[in-house]
């Protein structure tokens, strides 16, 4: 797959090659087809593999969802696509109470290999209900694989082990960075779960997913300007976990940030740090600090960059964790 | 390689449908309730009928042209950077006016997204409903001041609450009634679907009306539904009505109508207006990948402003200083829409804080205060 791609390009072309692979593939939702989605994730799609297999579902997120399951139960492979992060809640009690706990209600009997494509989080100046940041429900629910990718590699490889796993996986896109571009590899080069050192360092560690990935690596090259360097460590997984790296990373710097855009209060950092506290506690110069968004709804768009981790405020945040 | 299914190529042959489930089925003609020709011509229907003064047939006219006006300066403010989006109801005023006047000042109407016709007619600021699409709330005004909900982006969910609202009426032994509004697409949730169920099992007074405008962004009405939307009521125990939702008159009648029904304690009715969305979803879409401008253009015919211009003409009910008054208000509107627009202050970012409770919450006063805080450092320059 040469030269750069989007990563919305790069999700597309997952998709196109997991279908033509598995014909079991179908995938589902509001809009996927003349239309390719309102972030033409799967343009062109329906053209080439027909409507039976890339289905324009009835506008009800509970019975997407609730027919997906049941397309798996007869041995598809269903892909599904939630037009916004805020439209999910309708499918929730089928996503937590039956996708989430089949495999375990049936004692294997019965695999669920759904995917669940969400496009999520804030920063493109949406109405209300199209900017949720809301990985912490799905993490929380024990049954559930959940991942997003950063950039147009791992977007496309991930798209593709997230469909072939047996286990539901919820796969959030970071829609404000659908148009970034990056170089794809051939091959995938890590497992699914594992995390990704994006920028080597020594002073701190800077822990992101999906979106904030960018703001990221930004805030780290401005630090260097200052003579701090940053390693930032793209999670890329939120259930599991890839403990394993970011212990490794934490215990070499000895402090650790860890940014979304999420509201802090229980979200994935709370138990990023708990745990790394624990893992960690004799190499730790700093407690390890949380930035992101604040305890209330998603605001008006105007005044979302003031909800949204940026650069200064992740380094604000390495300048509490350095002060230590 | 593209691996095609061949689900279609195995369909069987059906067996026969029983007579008896022919009537209520798939075959019946559907019947749509029109008092007023896309030619203009005022016709009678037995069940709904309808007199209207000069007077009323006049200011329903300049309820349509005006609300159009709105809504096309709202799509150029979009166009202009004004508004981050704008869900036009091209094509639906009627569907919005007609139904909008026939609710008295005790009922109350809960609207999606689009309902801006609607808005109008329950007396609220049109500069109230830009807020949101330009970014600087959610909504925020006080819905009780003009009985008219907050607009609801997620699918289906306001019918439920226009249907609790109905019930409450009903425990106040009031004889006020409810309006409903969503679309086709709309139709296939489970909130519309319980909220039918509901209305019916507590015979709510509330009215469901679906602006079936025959699409969910590009998804066709057949995508929702085999059966003509209004037939749904009488699975779920109540009348279902169709009418020519680009006909004011017909709005006006059968709602009317409805809201009595349903406010004498007879239970919900279910309106289906028929009608179109002339323009795209929202200034987000573009229709040009899913559906034909032949399409559009043959409900062009249909436009509802016309219909009633021609019937003002013919019949003699309005002179030319009439529709020249009308169009010198239509632009004030547009005028002071825009103005009212271009000077809407951004918020202070504070209000994320704002109104997430209504009594004091520990967590929110904290991070309100360090929001301040880093926010005042930026000012004394102590930051990066
Ligand atoms: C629960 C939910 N799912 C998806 C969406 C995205 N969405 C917004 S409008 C729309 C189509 C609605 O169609 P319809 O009900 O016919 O109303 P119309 O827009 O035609 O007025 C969709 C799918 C949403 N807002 N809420
Ligand atoms: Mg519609």
């Amino acid at each position: 797959m040469a030269g750069q791609l989007s990563i919305a390009k790069a999700l597309n072309d997952a998709l196109r090659k997991s279908l033509e692979k598995d014909p079991k593939t179908v995938l589902m939702g509001e809009d996927i087809g003349k239309l390719g989605g309102v972030f033409r994730i799967t343009d062109g799609l329906q053209k080439d593999f027909g409507e039976d297999r890339v289905i324009d579902s009835p506008l009800a997120e509970s019975g997407i969802m609730g027919t997906a399951i049941g397309l798996a139960l007869r041995g598809y492979r269903p892909v599904v696509e939630i037009q916004f992060d805020g439209f999910v809640y309708p499918a929730f009690d089928q996503i937590v109470s039956q996708l989430a706990k089949m495999h375990a209600r049936a004692l294997g009997h019965v695999k669920m290999p759904v995917t669940v494509r969400i496009p999520y989080a804030g920063g493109i100046g949406a109405v209300e209900h199209h900017s949720e940041s809301h990985e912490a429900y799905f993490a929380h629910t024990a049954g559930l694989r959940v991942v997003t990718p950063s950039n147009a590699h791992d977007a496309h490889w991930m798209l593709r082990q997230a469909i072939e796993s047996d286990d539901p996986v919820i796969f959030l896109e970071p829609k404000r960075r659908y148009w970034d571009k990056g170089e794809v590899g051939a091959t995938a080069d890590l497992a699914l779960h594992d995390a990704r050192i994006v920028r080597p360092g020594t002073d701190a560690t800077l822990i992101a997913y999906g979106p904030m990935v960018k703001v990221c690596l930004e805030a780290a090259a401005a630090a260097e300007e200052d003579g701090r360097r940053l390693e930032v460590v793209d999670l890329r997984s939120l259930s599991p976990v890839d403990f394993t790296t970011l212990e490794e990373s934490v215990k070499r710097t000895g402090r650790a940030v860890v940014v979304h855009e999420a509201p802090v209060f229980l979200g994935m950092g709370a138990e990023l740090a708990a745990r790394l506290t624990e893992r960690c506690f004799y190499h730790l110069e700093a407690p390890v600090l949380r930035v992101g968004g604040y305890y209330a709804p998603y605001p008006p768009s105007r005044v979302e960059e003031a909800f949204l981790p940026d650069l200064d405020r992740v380094l604000d945040a390495v300048d509490r964790a350095l002060a230590y | 390689m593209t691996v095609k299914s061949t689900a279609r190529a195995r369909k069987k042959a059906a067996p026969a449908v029983p007579d008896t489930l022919r009537a209520t089925g798939t075959d019946a003609q559907p019947e749509l309730v029109q008092l007023l020709t896309p030619e203009g011509e005022r016709v009678e229907h037995p069940d709904y009928p309808l007199t209207t003064t000069p007077e009323e047939l006049r200011s329903l006219y300049r309820d349509l042209v005006l609300v159009r006006r709105f809504d096309g300066e709202a799509t150029a403010l979009q166009r202009q950077g004004e508004l981050g989006l704008w869900a036009s109801l091209l094509g639906q005023e009627a569907a919005q006016v007609g139904s909008g006047r026939a609710m008295r000042t005790g009922d109350y109407a809960f609207p999606t997204y689009r309902e801006h016709g609607v808005a109008w007619c329950r007396d609220v600021d049109p500069l109230n409903l830009l807020g949101m699409f330009r970014g600087v709330n959610h909504g925020g005004w006080d819905p009780n001041e003009k009985n008219f909900h907050l607009y609801t982006i997620v699918i289906g969910a306001q019918t439920l609450h226009a249907t609790g609202y109905a019930m409450g009426i009903t425990k106040d032994g009031a004889d006020d009634a409810v309006i409903a509004y969503f679309g086709d697409g709309a139709s296939s949730q489970g909130d519309v679907n319980e909220a039918f169920t509901f209305a019916s099992v507590y015979n709510a007074p509330v009215v469901f009306f679906c602006q079936n405008n025959q699409w969910a962004i590009s998804e066709p009405t057949t995508t929702q539904t085999k059966i003509p939307l209004y037939r749904r009521a009488s699975g779920f125990g109540f009348p279902g009505v169709r009418v020519d939702g680009n006909d004011v008159l017909a709005c006006l009648a059968v709602t009317r109508w409805a809201l009595d029904h349903a406010r004498s304690g007879n239970g919900p009715v279910l309106i289906e207006a028929f009608t179109y969305r002339m323009g795209a979803h929202t200034t987000s879409d573009d229709p040009t990948r899913y559906r034909l401008a032949e399409e559009t253009e043959a409900w062009k015919a249909k436009d509802p402003i016309l219909r009633l211009r021609t019937l003002l003409e013919k019949e003699g009910l309005a002179d030319e200083e009439f529709f020249t008054a009308v169009d010198a208000e239509s632009e004030q509107l547009g005028l002071r829409v825009r103005e009212g627009v271009r000077s809407m202050p951004d918020p202070d970012p504070t209000l994320i804080f704002d109104h997430v409770y209504s009594e004091p919450h520990a967590l929110v006063d904290e991070e309100r205060a360090e929001y301040v805080e880093y926010a005042a450092s930026f000012e004394a320059g102590e930051n990066h």
